[in-house]
C-alpha cells in the first residue's frame, strides 16, 4: 500500500497510522481501553493542527469600496458610513458582526488586478494566471489538495469541496483533485447504492479490469482520469467521514450562530469539512453583480454575509482552529467607484480589497491604500498571484514548488507571485 | 497493427498508406467508395479534407492512427449526429452491410426523414444549450421560455433551415416568447425571440442595456469574444472598446416588453421595436454613451464590423421608418465573413473533439488557428452548399480522418491537444458524452423510450434529469456550469441514480429480463447482446472469463446479467465517445 510506505519511509509508523492498525484490530477491550481513548485524543489534537483553506468567494465582483475600504464624503462614497472595529481598521456599517471580528482578518485594500470580465475573472483569481488556451491552471483548491494531501492520509472524502458553487476547476492537475460541488444543504444525491455489499464488490472487481484494459489501449488521458474518480467514489461511499455534509449534527445554537442562511449553512459545514481534514472549502455567495441598485441590494445582501462570516470566524477560534485554517474573502473584481446612471456599480479591478484571516496572518489591520476616491491604489499594488503566495505561505506551502503542464512545461506556483510581506509574521 | 519497417519510413507516400489501413478491413475500400450524391469521394469536401489535414502530418512528421473498428465508427457517428448510441439493430445491420458504400449510406440515413425526429430533438438541444445557456429560462420569472425556443429550432432543424436565414431569424425575431396555449398572443408567437428575450435589460437607454445581446450575438454567430471590450481595449485582439459599443447600438430600438397575467410573474415577453430617442433625446442622432477608462464619455452609433475590418455605417437616426437597426444587424451578420468560419469551426470542435482554435467561438487574431487553409475552404464550401448543415455534416463524417482511432498510433504520440499542443487529428480525440447523451442512450438502450407515457412527459422527465447538474455562477451573464463533468457527481449518478436503477432493473418486460429468459440464447449470446448494446462489440474471451469469475456467485443469470450491465454502463468505454 502506498500509504503505509510513504508513512513508513518518512518517519517511522506515524501514531496515526499505528491507530489505523488499532481500530481495525476491533478486538480491543478492557485495559487497553484507557490506552486508545489516550491516542485517540492525541490523533484529534493532531488533526487539529493540519492546516487548511477556507475560500469565502463572492460571486459577480462585491462593491468592496463600499464594504472594506470606504471614502465617505468622496463623490464615489455612497450613503453607508465607516465604523469602528476590533482591528485597526473601519469597515462598512452593515457589516456591524465582522466588526467584532476584524482583531482576526486583515484587509489588503490595494488589490490592482485587471481581468474585469467574470469568466476570465473568476478564472485569473482562482488560479493566479490569465487565461491562456493552451494550459488550463489549476485553481486554488485543486493546488491545495495536491499539496497537503500527503499530510491527510487518512481522509476518505474529497480534498476540495466547493459549496454552493462551481469553483473553478483541477486544470492539469486532473479530474483527482477537482472540486467536489455541494449545495449548502449537503444532500448529496445518489449517495445509497442498491446491492448488497458481496454483489457490489463483484461488481467493483469486474469494472476495474474494464477500465484498466480500455487504458491500456492507449486513448489519451481522460480513461485514466475515470478510472481515478471512480475509485474515489467507491471510497466516500462507505466512509463515516460523509457525516461532515451533515450540518444537522450540529446544534441549534451554533447554527443559529452562522445564521439560517444559505450561506451561512455553507460556512459551517466548511467548519465540519476541515475539522475532518478536507484542506480546501470554498463557499460560494453570489448576486454581487450590482450594475443597478447597488446600495440597496448590499443593505439587502451584507446581513446574510456578515453573520456567517464573523460566526464562521467565531467558530474557528472557540474551537482553537483558526490558526491552523486560513481564511480568504475576495470576488473576481471589485466595483467602479463611479456610480453609475441606475445607481450602480460597473466591473473594476483597477483598484480593490480582499480579507485574509487565520492561520499565520498578521490580523487587524488594513494593508494598502488607495486614494481619495477610490480609483487609483496609492500604495504597492497587489495581483492575485501575490494573494496567493500569501495565503500558501500561510499555511507553510513552499513556493519554490514547480508543476509540469501536461505538455511538460514548468508552472510557478501561484503563477510566480511573491507573497505581501506584512500580512506574514 | 504491423506497418512493416520500409512503410514506417518517413517520406512515405501517403496513398500507399491508405492502401494500408484498407486492407484492415477489405470489405471496405473506403478510398473508392461512391457517395450516394453522385461524386466520385475523390472529388468530394470529405477528401479534401483528408488532404488537408494529411499536410499538417507530414509537417509534423506524424504517422495517423489506424482505423477505428466499425462498430467504433457507427457508435461514433450515431453519437455526434443524433445524440445517441446505436441500438444493437441498428449496428447489426450496418455491420452486415457488405455493400462497399455503406457508410455513406449510414450517415444518409442518420440525415434522412426516418432518423429526422432524434437528429432534430438532438441539435435542437445544442442550439437551445448555445443561445440561452443550460439553465436559460429554468429560472423562476425568466423573460426567456426554453420550450418557445426549442419549438422554433425544432422546426428549423427539422427541415434543415439554411444556417444564415436561422441566424437572421434569430437575431430579427419579432412577436411573443411562449407557445400557444390557446390565449391571445399565440397569434404573435415567434419562438425565435427567446434568443434575445433574457439579453437585453429593462429600458434602452440604460448603459449596459443590450450588452448580453450584443456580446452573445458576437460570440455564438461570429465566434468574436468582446465581452471584455465593454468596458476596455480588447487586450490581445484588434477590437476596440468603441466596436462593441458600435455592435451594442444596433439594439436600442428592441423592447423585451413584460406581459404578466394576474400574478407579478412574468408570463411572457413581447420582442417589439420602437424609436429610439437616445438619452440626450434626440431621435435624429440617436447616439449611446459608454465611459472610456480614462473616465473619458464617448458616443457610439450603429457602425458594423466585419472580418478583414471593412465597416459598414447605419444611419445615426433612432427613428424606425428611417432605419430598423435590428433587422440590419441580422441582414449584417449574416452575411458577414465571419458566419461561415464561425459555424465550420463549431462544427469541426462537434465531431472532433477539438476546434481549429482554442476555444473554438474565440476566433480573433489573437488565437493561432491549427488549419487555416482547411478552415477557409470549408467555410467556402458551406456557403457554396446554401449555408447546408446536414451536408457539412456529411462531409465531415465520411472523411477518413474522422474514421480515425483513438488509440495512439506507432508515431503520433505528439498529437495530444489535451496537452496544450495544436491537434493534429492524426486521431479521434475521446470525449465524454453529454449529459444529453447519456439520457438518449441509456433510453435507447433499455427500451425505456416506449414505456415512457407520453412525449411531453417524456421531456419533462429528461429536462428534469438533466436539470440536477446544471450549477448557476453568480452573475449577470448567461453562464451556467455542469457537474456532468467526470467528477464525483457524475460517477454516483451512475452508480446509484434513479435512472440507472431504472435501467438495471430486471421485473417483467424490461429489456434485461427479455434477454434473460430468452431461451433462443446462449448465455455467451447474452453476453454479447449487452456488449453491443452499451459498446457496439462483442465481449471478449477474457471478459467472458472475467465476467464468469465476477459473478460466479450470482444466485441467478438475470442477477448476473444486472451486474454487468451496470458495470458495462459505468466504464470509461461506455462514457467516452472513442
Amino acid at each position: 500500500m502506498m500509504q503505509c510506505s510513504n508513512v513508513l519511509s518518512s518517519s517511522g509508523m506515524s501514531r496515526r497510522h499505528f491507530l489505523q492498525h488499532l481500530t481495525a484490530g476491533a478486538a480491543w477491550a478492557g485495559p487497553a481501553a484507557h490506552f486508545l481513548s489516550t491516542l485517540q485524543g492525541e490523533a484529534a489534537e493532531l488533526q487539529k493542527n493540519q492546516k487548511s483553506v477556507i475560500l469565502l468567494w463572492m460571486g459577480g465582483g462585491p462593491s468592496t469600496i463600499d464594504m472594506w475600504d470606504l471614502k465617505p464624503g468622496s463623490i464615489t462614497g455612497g450613503p453607508f458610513t465607516a465604523i469602528n472595529t476590533s482591528g485597526d481598521v473601519q469597515i462598512c456599517e452593515h457589516l456591524p458582526k465582522m466588526a467584532k471580528q476584524m482583531h482576526q482578518m486583515s484587509i489588503i485594500r490595494s488589490m490592482s488586478t485587471r481581468e474585469a470580465d467574470h469568466t476570465r475573472g473568476r478564472y485569473y483569481m482562482h488560479t493566479g494566471f490569465v487565461p491562456n488556451p493552451s494550459i488550463d491552471h489549476p485553481s486554488y483548491g485543486a493546488v491545495i489538495a495536491k499539496q497537503l494531501e500527503s499530510t491527510r492520509p487518512n481522509l476518505e472524502i474529497p480534498p476540495f469541496v466547493s459549496i454552493g458553487g462551481n469553483s473553478a476547476g483541477p486544470g492539469f492537475l486532473g479530474l483527482a483533485y477537482a472540486p467536489f460541488i455541494v449545495d449548502s444543504n449537503g444532500r448529496i444525491r445518489n449517495l445509497e447504492t442498491e446491492t448488497s455489499a458481496d454483489r457490489w464488490k463483484a461488481r467493483i472487481d469486474f469494472l476495474n479490469k474494464l477500465e484498466s484494459q480500455f487504458i491500456h489501449q492507449q486513448r489519451g488521458r481522460a480513461a485514466g482520469e475515470h478510472k481515478k474518480v471512480i475509485e474515489k467514489t467507491n471510497r466516500l461511499l462507505t466512509s463515516p467521514q460523509m457525516q461532515a455534509f451533515e450540518i444537522s449534527k450540529e446544534s441549534d445554537i451554533v447554527r443559529e450562530n452562522y445564521g439560517n442562511t444559505a450561506f451561512g449553512r455553507g460556512c459551517l459545514m466548511a467548519r465540519r469539512l476541515v475539522e475532518t481534514g478536507v484542506p480546501f472549502v470554498e463557499v460560494d455567495l453570489g448576486g454581487w453583480d450590482t450594475h443597478n441598485n447597488n446600495f440597496n441590494q448590499l443593505q439587502a445582501k451584507l446581513p446574510e454575509m456578515d453573520q456567517a462570516m464573523a460566526g464562521l470566524i467565531t467558530d474557528l477560534t472557540d474551537r482553537g482552529m483558526l490558526d491552523n485554517v486560513a481564511v480568504l474573502w475576495m470576488g473576481e473584481f471589485g466595483r467602479t467607484p463611479r456610480i453609475n446612471g441606475n445607481t450602480g456599480r460597473d466591473h473594476w479591478a483597477r483598484s480593490w480589497s480582499a480579507v485574509v484571516g487565520g492561520a499565520g496572518f498578521t490580523r487587524g489591520i488594513a494593508v494598502g491604500k488607495t486614494n481619495a476616491d477610490g480609483t487609483e491604489v496609492e500604495t504597492t499594488p497587489y495581483s492575485s498571484e501575490d494573494l496567493m503566495a500569501t495565503v500558501l505561505q500561510s499555511i507553510g506551502i513552499s513556493l519554490d514548488t514547480r508543476f509540469t503542464s501536461t505538455n511538460g512545461r514548468p508552472i510557478k506556483i501561484a503563477g510566480g507571485g511573491r507573497p505581501i510581506k506584512e500580512l506574514l509574521t | 497493427m504491423c506497418f512493416s519497417k520500409k512503410a514506417m519510413a518517413r517520406n512515405i507516400h501517403w496513398s500507399v498508406l491508405l492502401i494500408l489501413w484498407g486492407g484492415f478491413e477489405s470489405a471496405n475500400n473506403f478510398a473508392a467508395s461512391q457517395t450516394s450524391d453522385g461524386p466520385s469521394k475523390t472529388e468530394s469536401p470529405s477528401h479534401s479534407i483528408d488532404q488537408l489535414v494529411s499536410k499538417g502530418w507530414k509537417e509534423n512528421e506524424v504517422l495517423p492512427s489506424m482505423r477505428a473498428t466499425e462498430g467504433e465508427w457507427c457508435r461514433r457517428v450515431f453519437l455526434d449526429v443524433i445524440g445517441r448510441i446505436p441500438t444493437t439493430d441498428e449496428l447489426d445491420t450496418f455491420l452486415d452491410d457488405k455493400s462497399s458504400e455503406k457508410r455513406s449510406r449510414l450517415v444518409d440515413r442518420l440525415l434522412s426523414t426516418s432518423y429526422a425526429d432524434s437528429y432534430t430533438r438532438n441539435w435542437e438541444n445544442i442550439w437551445t444549450n448555445i443561445l440561452i445557456g443550460r439553465s436559460g429560462g429554468t429560472e423562476r420569472n425568466s423573460r426567456t421560455n426554453r420550450r418557445g425556443l426549442q419549438i422554433y429550432l425544432h422546426e428549423a432543424f427539422f427541415e434543415n433551415r439554411p444556417y444564415d436565414q436561422i441566424v437572421f431569424e434569430l437575431i430579427s425575431a419579432q412577436g411573443t416568447s411562449r407557445p400557444p396555449g390557446g390565449d391571445k398572443s399565440a397569434s404573435q408567437f415567434n419562438g425565435a425571440v427567446n434568443f434575445l428575450a433574457m439579453k437585453l435589460g429593462n429600458d434602452p437607454n440604460d448603459d449596459d442595456y443590450g450588452t448580453q445581446a450584443a456580446a452573445k450575438t458576437s460570440q455564438i454567430f461570429m465566434g468574436q469574444r468582446v465581452q471584455c471590450t465593454q468596458c476596455h481595449d480588447h487586450p490581445f485582439n484588434r477590437w476596440k472598446q468603441n466596436q462593441f459599443w458600435e455592435l451594442n447600438a444596433f439594439f436600442r430600438q428592441t423592447v423585451a416588453l413584460r406581459r404578466f397575467e394576474g400574478s407579478r410573474n412574468i408570463a411572457f415577453i413581447e420582442l417589439a421595436d420602437q424609436d429610439f430617442q437616445g438619452p440626450t433625446s434626440d431621435p435624429e442622432e440617436a447616439e449611446i454613451f459608454y465611459d472610456k477608462r480614462n473616465g473619458l464619455r464617448m458616443a457610439a452609433y450603429p457602425v458594423f464590423t466585419d472580418r478583414g475590418g471593412t465597416t459598414t455605417k447605419l444611419s445615426r437616426s433612432g427613428f424606425l421608418e428611417d432605419v430598423n437597426r435590428r433587422e440590419q444587424l441580422a441582414q449584417l451578420v449574416r452575411q458577414s465573413g465571419y458566419l461561415p468560419v464561425a459555424l465550420v469551426n463549431r462544427y469541426w470542435n462537434h465531431f472532433f473533439g477539438y476546434g481549429f482554435t482554442q476555444p473554438f467561438d474565440d476566433m480573433g487574431p489573437h488565437n493561432v488557428v491549427s488549419h487555416p487553409e482547411l478552415l477557409e475552404y470549408l467555410g467556402k464550401q458551406f456557403v457554396a452548399s446554401g449555408y447546408n448543415l446536414k451536408q457539412l455534416i456529411r462531409w465531415i463524417t465520411l472523411s477518413d480522418t474522422y474514421m480515425l482511432s483513438s488509440r495512439f498510433g506507432v508515431k503520433n504520440k505528439i498529437d495530444d491537444p489535451a496537452t496544450g499542443n495544436l491537434p493534429l487529428f492524426s486521431r479521434f480525440y475521446p470525449r465524454q458524452m453529454r449529459a444529453e447523451q447519456l439520457y438518449d442512450s441509456l433510453l435507447i438502450a433499455t427500451h425505456a423510450d416506449k414505456t415512457a407515457t407520453t412525449a411531453k412527459k417524456q421531456d419533462e422527465k429528461r429536462q428534469e434529469w438533466l436539470q440536477q447538474f446544471v450549477i448557476n455562477f453568480g452573475t449577470d451573464e448567461i453562464d451556467a456550469g455542469t457537474t456532468f463533468n467526470g467528477t464525483i457527481p457524475q460517477v454516483l449518478t451512475l452508480f446509484n441514480g434513479d435512472f440507472i436503477r431504472q435501467a438495471t432493473r430486471a421485473d417483467e418486460g424490461t429489456f434485461l429480463q427479455k434477454i434473460a429468459a430468452d431461451p433462443t440464447m446462449r448465455s455467451r449470446e447474452k453476453l454479447d447482446k449487452l456488449y453491443r448494446a452499451a459498446l457496439s462489440r462483442n465481449a471478449t474471451a477474457e471478459e467472458r472469463k472475467w465476467a464468469n469469475k465476477s459473478f460466479s456467485q450470482s444466485t441467478d443469470v438475470t442477477t448476473a446479467l444486472q451486474d454487468v450491465w451496470w458495470v458495462l454502463l459505468n466504464t470509461n468505454e461506455f462514457i467516452l465517445n472513442h
